[in-house]
């Protein structure tokens, strides 16, 4: 009896999903994937593009090297990174990048008595800090830069990310511009051997931690900073002024870069302008130059010409920076490089 | 028309087959993942060969791996969870079977299932958030003044008060793989010949002696069954432990109270960004680690169960 | 302290200890639990149930990745215990001493232990990346593999522990050895059987990393089981981990769906498949 009615289970469910399979939506639905920075704003957005537009964007955050990975597999319709990729491996795999939002990386303490904004560092200090080299909060190099703050005589509890991620991506890439050292003894990426410190799984692990753990370091992407009211310090950017990670900061980061020279694959770390925040990045979209589904490519093309048009308000809700008009502009004469396989490029300027 | 012996004869001979045919699909299935992963796996194990298991280094820049600290890790950590949770399972699977009101067990049984139904995420994030400061503020302290002080086994329970670390993530093991230990040990211990306990209790046996000497020897195979689904739960373990246990690829010393890093913290935390090539096949490799460390595990509790058996006369 | 004495204190010192054990096992559920309800009654209410995921900052549910996992759950169980029951059978009854008996209980055991972000991976090398794309069913498919191993060994450890007198007692009245198996030796191992089965759906019902890299997950609602498929686990994981105050809740409160579904099941299970006669 038991059999029989487990048989019977099986046949409806099979009969079901095959049915499931056979219907297809009659909207357009794109599946993209990739870094889990950009992924509450990119969900917002598809959630206002297919309440005006009726077609479906599914964005999933699975890391920036899982977008990377996914778009070269072809399993997505766009994959996500936070770490733009060099010219030749674009050339290489046949794909194209572009910016959506802007966002920064900050470094957050949890000290008795040191209130938001206070502590001041400086990129080499921030990198000696993490390489261990200063271990205690009353350090000599700290002190000098913060007279007004009363320093214990603590080893400093140095939290930094466990798992793979962009953020520590744009934050490593930042510590080996302003150290020697640290580019040689740790270089940057999505993941790094961290010579001291515990690792935190996600923003919300490091912030568990720095709230846990007293006397502590690390560094959160900004919207986390804000939401939970983390106390953050504020650095000495590349022209030597001392500037709090904001929205002004991280759009002066922004506008001293030249998107021109590598194919938008701009770094926005320790940018020379006066107001710029130091450890400021951009997140990229990454699709293949020849789409072997040109439908959905135009589509992933209009919703995001969508989201520049319309989505800038949303963005700054959620603390992110959106991208200055004329890179927009310049963004759109690239898209005319993305072709199907009879040459024709999938996107009409409009 | 076939009489019912025929029948029942070319039945048997269709279960037989359809039951072979199964086991047979299972054996390709999974065959067929382990050799996926060691051919993964393969770029890495020429690159390190068997240098892989004793480098402490993990730095995917610069593309060199090793395997100790992963492989400590979970060690320690499900050598840990399994000496907690197999004398709770037993305690618990005794009170199930023997002392309990029998109104009371279904629903008592229940609940400690009820600890497997809870998302390993859930046990990550209880662990960090509410058990973690707990443990690092009270029971951390209390455990290095009394076990701490026992000298040279003493040296592995001292250390940071973190309250995260190698020790916090076995105890969070210890309590996800209670549900099925116990679980496995009542339905064995249930699974006894009434018979068997009645002429033990006829001899004037207690409780405790009915099912110290005959009980457990009886179900012994279904205990180490169930121990052994126990560990393959807590070796393979991936999100509740990377929450805790504090992803720290340096091996600063043997004490249970620092940071480390376990095989599936590092695979969960890392694989989604892993660039393809070397990293990604260093990645497959501690995976198949994995499997040999439970490989080895299994054979020796086969061996255990071998001598049992030779001992009671069995085999 | 005379024998008997002795005897009487070993007893009553080990079954205390028995007592405090489960209470031990109670506790942390209890605060467990506690902690669940508690972060994610903010976002109870019916609105769970009819509304979609929702981008932060908006109201909203969790229908579609209660129903993805209810169908994905599903199907892994409707695939996988079949399975793994006859070839169970086949480890208990038939192939103590045959060699697929003993390579299939081996690579069994093996894969019990399988981290199950190993088997997300070999389903995506298997699947995903040749079909081109994240889908639903390659999801199902990574769950039973996760069900598999454990539903095996259970059975065939509680089939192995049924009484020889029992089975003998089946050959003697003259039954086939296949209706032995089914009739007799399966239903007295049946209570077993079914803890395995329950173990393994709790197991995968909370499970994240096999569906991250298989079905993904969706933000709108799909049944589609050739895309990707909005699933419970990989949107609490997304929520709980966001810094947005509205998707924590959701996550609590998706949380506190998936033990309850599991509680759910486990009773009308044991109820349904409770042993005639006693108890």
């Amino acid at each position: 009896m038991k059999q029989n009615l487990t048989r019977l289970f099986r046949a409806t469910t099979l009969a079901v999903s095959l049915g499931a399979i056979a219907m297809t939506a009659a909207a357009a639905e794109i599946t993209g994937a990739g870094a889990s920075f950009p992924a509450p704003v990119y969900g917002k957005w598809a959630d206002s593009y297919q309440k005006a537009t009726g077609n479906k964007v599914n964005y999933q955050s699975i890391g920036s090297g899982g977008g990377i990975k996914q778009i070269t597999a072809k399993t997505v319709d766009f994959g996500a990174s936070d770490m733009p990729l060099k010219a030749e491996v674009l050339d290489k795999d046949g794909l194209a990048q572009f910016p959506t939002v802007i966002g920064g990386v900050v470094p957050v303490v949890n000290i008795q008595g040191v209130a938001p904004g206070q502590m001041k560092l400086t990129g080499p200090v921030l990198a000696d800090i993490y390489l261990g080299k200063i271990a205690k909060w009353n350090d000599k190099a700290i002190a000098d830069l913060n007279p007004g703050l009363n320093l214990p005589n603590v080893d400093i509890a140095v939290v930094r990310r466990a798992d793979g991620s962009g953020t520590t991506f744009i934050f490593t890439n930042y510590l080996s511009k302003v150290s020697a050292d640290w580019k040689s003894k740790v270089s940057e990426g999505t993941a790094v051997q961290w010579p001291t410190g515990m690792g935190g799984k996600g923003n919300e692990g490091v912030s568990a931690f720095l709230q846990r753990i007293p006397n502590s370091i690390g560094y959160v992407e900004y919207a986390y900073a804000k939401q939970n009211k983390l106390a953050h310090a504020v650095l000495k950017n590349a022209a030597g002024n001392f500037v709090a990670p904001d929205d002004a900061s991280f759009k002066a980061a922004a506008a001293s870069a030249d998107w021109n020279k590598s194919a938008f694959g701009e770094i926005l770390t320790n940018q020379p302008g006066k107001d710029a925040w130091p450890i400021t990045g951009a997140t990229f979209i990454l699709m293949h130059k020849l789409q072997d589904k040109p439908a959905q490519g135009a589509e992933v093309l209009k919703f995001f010409e969508w989201a520049y048009k319309n989505g800038t308000k949303t963005a700054e809700e959620l603390e992110y920076v959106a991208l200055p008009d004329s890179l927009v502009k310049q963004i759109h004469a690239a898209w005319a490089n993305l072709k199907d396989n009879t040459g024709k490029s999938i996107y009409t300027a409009r | 028309m076939k009489s019912s012996i025929e029948k029942g004869r070319s039945g048997d001979l269709l279960f037989l087959n359809l039951t072979r045919a199964f086991a047979a699909i299972v054996l390709i299935l999974l065959a067929g993942i382990v050799i996926s992963l060691v051919w993964a796996a393969w770029p890495s194990i020429k690159a390190f060969g068997f240098g892989f298991l004793a480098s402490a280094e993990w730095n995917p820049p610069a593309e060199r791996f090793g395997a100790l600290v992963p492989m400590y890790g979970t060690l320690m950590t499900s050598i840990i969870a399994l000496v907690i949770a197999v004398p709770i399972s037993f305690g618990i699977a005794i009170f199930l079977t023997e002392l309990s009101p029998v109104w009371l067990r279904r629903p008592l049984g229940i609940a400690i299932e009820l600890l497997a139904g809870i998302p390993s995420i859930v046990y990550g994030i209880w662990g960090l958030l509410v058990f973690a400061p707990i443990f690092g503020q009270y029971v951390q302290p209390w455990i290095a003044k009394t076990i701490g002080q026992i000298p040279i086994f003493g040296s592995l329970f001292t250390g940071p008060m973190l309250g995260i670390g190698v020790l916090a993530a076995g105890i969070i093991l210890a309590i996800m793989i209670i549900p099925f230990i116990a679980s496995v040990m009542r339905d064995v211990f249930e699974l006894t010949p009434a018979m068997l306990k009645e002429s033990c209790y006829g001899l004037g046996g207690t409780t405790w002696e009915v099912v110290w000497n005959v009980v457990l020897p009886y179900t012994r195979v279904g205990v180490i069954g169930g121990i052994m689904l126990g560990l393959g739960r807590a070796l393979g373990e991936t999100m509740a432990v990377t929450f805790v246990i504090g992803n720290a690829s340096i091996f600063a010393n043997f004490s249970l109270f620092q940071p480390g890093n376990s095989i599936t913290s590092a695979l969960a935390n890392e694989f989604a960004e892993a660039t393809p090539g070397l990293y990604t096949s260093a990645l497959v490799e501690l995976g198949l680690l994995l499997f040999m460390i439970t490989l080895i595990v299994l054979s020796l509790s086969r061996l255990l169960l071998h001598s049992l058996d030779k001992n009671s006369g069995n085999k | 302290m005379n024998l008997v004495a002795r005897r009487k204190f070993t007893n009553l010192f080990a079954l205390t200890l028995s007592l405090l054990a489960m209470a031990f096992g109670l506790f942390w559920l209890i605060w467990i639990l506690w902690m669940v309800f508690e972060q994610g009654l903010g976002a109870l209410s019916l609105r769970l149930f009819t509304e979609m995921t929702p981008p932060p900052g908006v109201a909203g549910g969790l229908l579609n990745a209660i129903v993805g996992s209810v169908i994905l759950v599903g199907l892994a169980m409707l695939m996988a215990t079949p399975l793994a029951i006859m070839a169970g059978i086949y480890l208990a009854e038939y192939g103590q001493r045959t060699w697929l008996g003993r390579s299939t209980r081996f690579v069994n055991d093996i894969l019990l232990s399988a981290p199950s972000i190993v088997i997300g991976l070999f389903v995506y090398a298997v699947i995903v990346a040749q079909t081109g794309k994240f889908s639903g069913i390659s999801g199902a498919i990574a769950l039973a593999l996760l069900v598999i191993p454990v539903v095996v060994r259970t059975t065939e450890d509680m089939l192995s522990l049924v009484p020889n007198s029992l089975r003998e007692a089946a050959f003697a009245l003259g039954a086939p050895k296949w209706k032995v198996i089914t009739m007799v030796t399966l239903r007295s191992a049946k209570a077993g059987v079914v803890t395995g089965i329950l173990l393994a759906l709790a197991r995968i019902s909370g499970e994240t990393a096999p569906l991250l890299f298989t079905a993904l997950s969706n933000q709108f609602w799909s049944v589609d089981l050739s895309a990707p498929m909005a699933n419970l686990p990989v949107t609490i994981f997304k929520f709980a981990m966001s810094p947005f105050k509205d998707w924590q809740e959701l996550a609590w409160a998706g949380v506190f769906l998936i033990t309850l579904g599991v509680l759910l099941l486990n009773i009308i299970a044991r109820v349904a498949f409770r042993p005639h006669g006693q108890r």
